[in-house]
């Protein structure tokens, strides 16, 4: 066992790793019932199965500008996965096909009808300021 | 390595046939959006596991880009979404 092979070995082990979990934020994306626990899929599981997927590619290729450009990629997605889950949630939430019996803690409760009168207030408002 | 990529190929084309199923679906934009990002992710696996066994950095750049323009796709439905559909 030479040091290539192992380290072959390992990065073949992550690349499986990460596809597996793919694998499972795809299934996760068919069988979880409403958008919030989708989202949920999109952004756990699918961002560490590319992590694994990317620290396997490093594992493989081992030359110095390579890993950083993979690492930069792996620093991108964790920090651009929060934003558009935040977003795709905050917009979600006060919809009512979001299966409120199945949320734990639900901290924008008191604030629905708020939200909701935000919301329905919103497409009034056609001021520069807030089209632009 | 080939066992390794038959194995990862045949993984990600499941993820991205369900993935697929979810856009045709739907519902709503928002899920969508989701399945959208989560079918980016999924490409961009690919694109690093071809870099991985042919040992060929070509594709990297595209990673980069993917990875920071991506979310962008779900922001703004997410944005214009909102504004459509007042509940």
């Amino acid at each position: 066992m030479t040091l290539d092979t192992i380290l072959d070995t390992v990065a073949g082990v992550c690349l499986v790793a990460g596809a597996l979990l793919c694998l499972a934020a795809g299934i996760a994306l068919i069988r979880f019932p409403d958008v919030l626990s989708r989202m949920h899929a999109a952004a756990k599981p699918q961002v560490l199965g590319l992590l694994l997927v990317l620290l396997g590619c490093a594992l493989r290729l081992r030359t110095g500008v390579d890993i950083t450009t993979l690492v930069l990629v792996g620093l991108f997605q964790l920090a651009t996965a929060p934003v558009a889950a935040h977003m795709v949630g905050r917009t979600a939430y006060p919809h009512d096909d979001i299966r409120r019996d199945l949320l734990i803690t639900d901290e924008l409760a008191g604030d629905i009808d708020r939200i909701r009168a935000d919301r329905a207030g919103e497409p009034q408002d056609t001021s520069p300021a807030r089209t632009s | 390595m080939t066992v390794v990529a038959v194995i990862v190929t045949a993984l990600l084309v499941a993820a991205g046939g369900l993935t697929l199923v979810r856009i045709i679906r739907g519902p709503s934009i928002l899920d969508r959006a989701v399945a959208t990002d989560v079918l980016l992710a999924v490409v961009g696996a690919a694109i690093a596991t071809e870099a991985a066994y042919s040992r060929d950095a070509t594709a990297l750049p595209v990673l980069v880009v993917l990875a920071l323009v991506g979310f962008v796709g779900s922001v703004s439905v997410a944005r214009f979404a909102a504004r459509r559909n007042p509940k």
